[in-house]
């Protein structure tokens, strides 16, 4: 299966690793990541609807995996909340929806956005698409005895009316991919607390109070390790805890799947 | 000057989408806000002075750039206010003037360090400045 693969900023930046063990492991489940042509930044956070320009990257990405008949992926949480709450935007609010395609199609030769892209995070592609029970027949090399803490954070899950990943206040795809991979999940209260965001610039204290709530309440529940999708949730766990690891998924994934020194040399 | 007042709040309440006559004041969002503890003006405060057209205070709060758009009190109030979104709102009130912004690409260079993620850059961009 071929899928419209949008990586974003980060990931071809500080967050190399998060999209090469993306990659990799889709390959070793029968998906292949088309990366999206000249994708543009979709800008990390999703603004007043009354703006049409902030909107217009993740416009782009939708049409272009339109013109394919593929899903949009990304692995990036904030790309995906982006792209899916202008998905929702473009599908029910007409008034909106003209108007963006006005500038879309003024100077570009194309049909309109019709609304019809679906939009997945890389986990819902593992869910709805691959199947953690087809991963779980994949994996050579079960993380066993391992008690993984989710990090869900806030942007995969909310607004929910929008996201509608899982129950926002008690979620499990995080928890059942981590049983696909033979490991033991951790749940704790505040895996779907912020961590801090991009206050962090402007005040580091504040992303320190937060994150160390979070990764607290993991370990006092036994965690030995916690795992996150989103780059901006894993600077702000890394900088300012420092009792257990904080990896990305796809990581976990790719050491599951037996691929990880494969990745790591590449 | 109140009429003044009435019409940014009414333009607030119209760019934003939001209904604060919804509110039933149970102060659920601001017991859930993150960031509570560091706002002058708490959620639920935003909501009830937008209604009361008691817009200075919140122009000139720094309230304004402390939520962190977690999107906690959206999900989470019973009656769909839909708090965040009043906040940006009057944000946005600010920042879209002429010589509002609350970055500038002046500023970035030493909020930087060696580990921080674009996304982090790009989000606080779009948050603070137009």
């Amino acid at each position: 299966m071929k899928v419209s693969y949008f990586p974003g900023c980060t990931l071809k930046n500080k967050a190399k690793d998060l999209d090469v063990y993306a990659r990799k492991c889709a390959e070793i489940l029968g998906v292949t990541l088309e990366e999206i042509e000249n994708w543009q930044c979709c800008g990390g956070v999703f603004t007043s609807k009354d703006e049409v320009a902030t909107k217009l990257s993740s416009l782009r990405a939708l049409r272009y995996a339109q013109d394919r008949s593929q899903p949009l992926v990304s692995v990036c949480s904030a790309c995906h909340n982006v792209l899916k709450q202008t998905n929702y935007l473009m599908q029910n609010d007409q008034a909106f929806a003209n108007k963006a395609n006005l500038y879309m199609t003024s100077n570009e030769s194309c049909d309109p956005y019709d609304g019809t892209t679906a939009v997945y995070h890389y986990l819902e592609l593992l869910r709805d698409v691959v199947g953690f029970d087809k991963i779980a027949e994949k994996v050579t090399n079960p993380l066993t005895g391992r008690k993984i803490a989710p990090y869900y954070g806030c942007l995969l899950l909310r607004p929910n009316s929008v996201m509608q990943m899982d129950d926002p206040e008690n979620p499990t795809i995080f928890e059942d991919f981590i049983r696909a991979l033979g490991a033991e999940p951790v749940v704790y209260s505040m895996r779907n607390e912020c961590c801090g965001g991009y206050v962090t610039m402007e005040d580091p204290d504040f992303s320190k109070s937060k994150s160390n709530a979070v990764v607290n309440n993991a370990v006092s529940f036994g965690a030995e390790c916690v795992v996150t999708a989103c780059p901006l949730c894993k600077y702000n766990l890394d900088k300012n805890t420092h009792t257990i690891p904080v990896v990305y998924f796809t990581e976990l994934l790719a050491e599951a799947l037996g691929i990880k020194e494969d990745c790591d040399n590449a | 000057m109140h009429n003044d007042n009435r019409k940014i709040a009414d333009e607030i309440i119209l760019r934003s989408g939001v209904n604060p006559r919804k509110c039933m004041k149970c102060g659920k969002c601001t017991a859930t806000c993150p960031a509570f503890d560091r706002m002058e003006y708490h959620p639920h405060q935003f909501v009830y002075m937008v209604e009361t057209g008691d817009i200075e205070p919140l122009l000139e709060s720094k309230s304004l750039y402390t939520c962190l758009s977690c999107f906690a009190c959206v999900d989470r109030c019973p009656r769909g206010v839909e708090p965040a979104k009043l906040v940006e709102g009057v944000r946005n009130a600010v920042i879209r003037q002429q010589g509002k912004n609350h970055m500038t690409a002046d500023d970035v260079p030493g909020k930087l360090d060696s580990d921080l993620p674009q996304q982090a850059i790009v989000s606080a961009f779009r948050k603070y400045t137009k």
